[in-house]
């Protein structure tokens, strides 16, 4: 099974659920907790481990071999980024705008434009008894953090059963990194606070999940503050609220030491456990809906 | 005119309640560009009018015509993003991964390929409720280009202050350090830096401020909520020494902020909220050293 935390604002609570959840799941099976949030990832710091494996991370980009080409201008042509321009007799290639789509290295008609692999993050992988970690680092000044997510989950997929639990911290917003982040998920939580941005931003995430088709119920954190218009709007279009983090400055404060905070907060680990519930009864109906597995 | 553009790397810090406090404070002396366009919520905060509505086209989408395609299968077999679905012998492109890139079309032996402009969202011009102008977006769901769309919705900005003869463009730039964000920061005059003394707090702003670093922008930092942790937020003035930015306040943790939010207004606009004096003080010290450099150039 594949769970995917996300939300729309950031801020929310999507690194302290993922960590809480999996290493208390942890406690009594196995678990593979994937730091997705490749820009700023931060699940590592609530989790200890050893790191067992470390690779970079490389996306193909076309490398002009100046003595091959003829300057027939094929490359520029092709390409829908203008990833490549030409100044006199040089031709350009610009990384940051290049999507690696392979057309201008292959439409080429003297091979000039070889694709070379050019490092973007780093992807790492640590253990500790029944958890593991795995996280994308995208590299600073890297504008691309689709490639290095999908190659994340990729990581997973290739050194996982298919049938160990899986947890994705994913990216806030509600745009592409966000979308490749829950797409292959089986249920997605949604994780919102209760005001008018944490609404605003709610629902646009939920316009986004449920344009995925995707099984999904919300998790309201620093239950307390702000107002009551994120139930009210749940209720209303019928989306489950599956657990709620009760506003304390306790909590803020242990969160802010880069601690987990469920063998402390009684109320963090009921939260746990009403996600947890709600996960097998969601996973159930998912797969009889979905026809899957 | 001056471009001051507010980040945090990690999101939740107050980034936009801090934004929109500015805004306030800037009376109508600026525009307001929103370039959270994933997550834009400065207008809970200011009340825009979405009195211009503007199609926002990004990149292209692969389209197939079922007539022409004689299914040979070749635009499959050159898509590196897995975006041509092939379901009972019939081509689809799937339009949530097909990056636009065309190459599909270029090696279709039919032309049952065409591609059509995308359309991510909207764009607006709006009046908020100080009388400034702003200019904020909404994506579509699942849309890409988001830093494309951040870069029309500040260069629609520069242009509304150039011919409103604003002095300063004030932009509220989104979380993380990928491509919306470059997008942001790209031209600016001046960053503010959002953090909270937690450690993904002082992770991300270490993170962030690299990337403000290699666009050799001066900034200065917010610390929010600094009294949660002490010890952080003395790690957090460490660096900022070592980097040499300036500190522009220290906000106490605070729930009115909060609940100021939920009644629409920023926290310069509540006389009891210590927090607004501090950043009133802030905003004053922005725009010295915005006028300060302005004078060094010239």
């Amino acid at each position: 099974m594949k769970i995917s935390i996300a939300s729309g604002k950031g801020g929310t609570g999507k690194t302290t659920l993922a960590s809480n959840l999996a290493v208390y799941l942890s406690e009594y099976r196995n678990v593979v907790l994937a730091d997705l949030d490749v820009e700023e990832p931060n699940s590592g710091l609530f989790i200890a481990g050893n790191k067992i494996y470390e690779e970079t991370f490389n996306t193909m980009i076309p490398e002009w071999q100046r003595n091959t080409c003829t300057l027939c201008n094929r490359c520029r042509e092709v390409c829908n980024f203008n990833a490549i321009t030409r100044i006199a007799d040089e031709i350009l290639v610009f990384p940051q705008l290049c999507h690696s789509c392979y057309a201008c290295s292959e439409l080429c008609p003297v091979g000039a434009l070889p694709m070379k692999a050019k490092r973007t993050g780093l992807i790492r992988h640590f253990s500790r008894k029944s958890l593991d970690f795995i996280e994308g680092i995208l590299d600073i000044g890297e504008e691309q953090a689709v490639p290095l997510i999908e190659g994340a989950i990729h990581y997973i997929d290739e050194h996982f059963s298919a049938d160990i639990l899986r947890i994705y911290d994913a990216p806030p917003g509600t745009s592409c990194p966000m979308i490749e982040a829950v797409k292959d998920a089986d249920y997605i939580i949604l994780v919102t606070e209760p005001t008018p941005v944490g609404l605003y931003d709610l629902e646009l995430a939920v316009d986004t999940v449920r344009e995925l088709r995707k099984d999904f119920g919300v998790v309201l954190n620093r239950d307390g503050i702000g107002n009551g218009d994120v139930e009210v709007y749940c209720r209303k279009e019928h989306i489950p609220l599956i657990a709620r983090i009760p506003q304390q400055r306790r909590i803020a404060e242990r969160y802010a030491e880069g601690k987990l905070l469920y063998q402390n907060f009684p109320e963090v680990r009921n939260a746990l456990e009403d996600i947890i519930r709600t996960l097998g009864i969601a996973s159930a109906t998912a797969n009889t809906e979905k026809g899957r597995q | 005119m001056k471009e001051i553009v507010v980040i945090s790397g990690k999101g939740g810090t107050g980034k936009t309640s801090v934004t929109a406090s500015f805004a306030v404070l800037g009376n109508t002396n600026l525009v307001v560009a929103d370039c959270d366009v994933d997550a834009a919520d400065m207008h809970v905060f200011l009340d825009p009018d979405y009195r211009d509505q503007h199609d926002f086209y990004s990149g292209e989408l692969a389209r197939i015509d079922p007539e022409t395609c004689i299914r040979c299968g070749k635009c499959a077999e050159v898509c590196r993003f897995d975006a041509i679905d092939i379901i009972k012998e019939s081509y689809h492109v799937k339009e949530l991964d097909c990056e636009g890139c065309g190459y599909c079309a270029r090696v279709c032996p039919v032309n049952a390929i065409s591609n059509i402009e995308n359309h991510v969202g909207y764009w607006y011009l709006s009046r908020i409720r100080t009388g400034a102008g702003m200019i904020h977006a909404r994506m579509n769901v699942g849309a890409e280009n988001s830093g494309k769309l951040v870069a029309r919705v500040k260069q629609e900005a520069a242009k509304l202050a150039e011919a409103t003869n604003k002095n300063y463009v004030l932009v509220d730039g989104s979380p993380g350090i990928g491509c919306p964000v470059i997008s942001s920061l790209s031209g600016a005059s001046y960053a503010v830096l959002v953090t909270e003394p937690t450690l993904s707090g002082l992770h991300d702003l270490e993170r962030v401020y690299s990337v403000v670093e290699r666009f050799r922008i001066p900034a200065g930092c917010i610390i929010n909520k600094a009294d949660l942790n002490i010890r952080n937020r003395d790690k957090i003035l460490e660096f900022l020494k070592e980097k040499n930015i300036g500190l522009l306040a220290e906000l106490p943790y605070d729930l009115r902020i909060t609940e100021a939010m939920v009644r629409g207004k920023s926290m310069v606009e509540e006389p009891a909220i210590e927090s607004g004096k501090l950043l009133e003080k802030s905003w004053k010290k922005i725009i010295e050293i915005l006028n300060e450099k302005g004078k060094e150039i010239k």
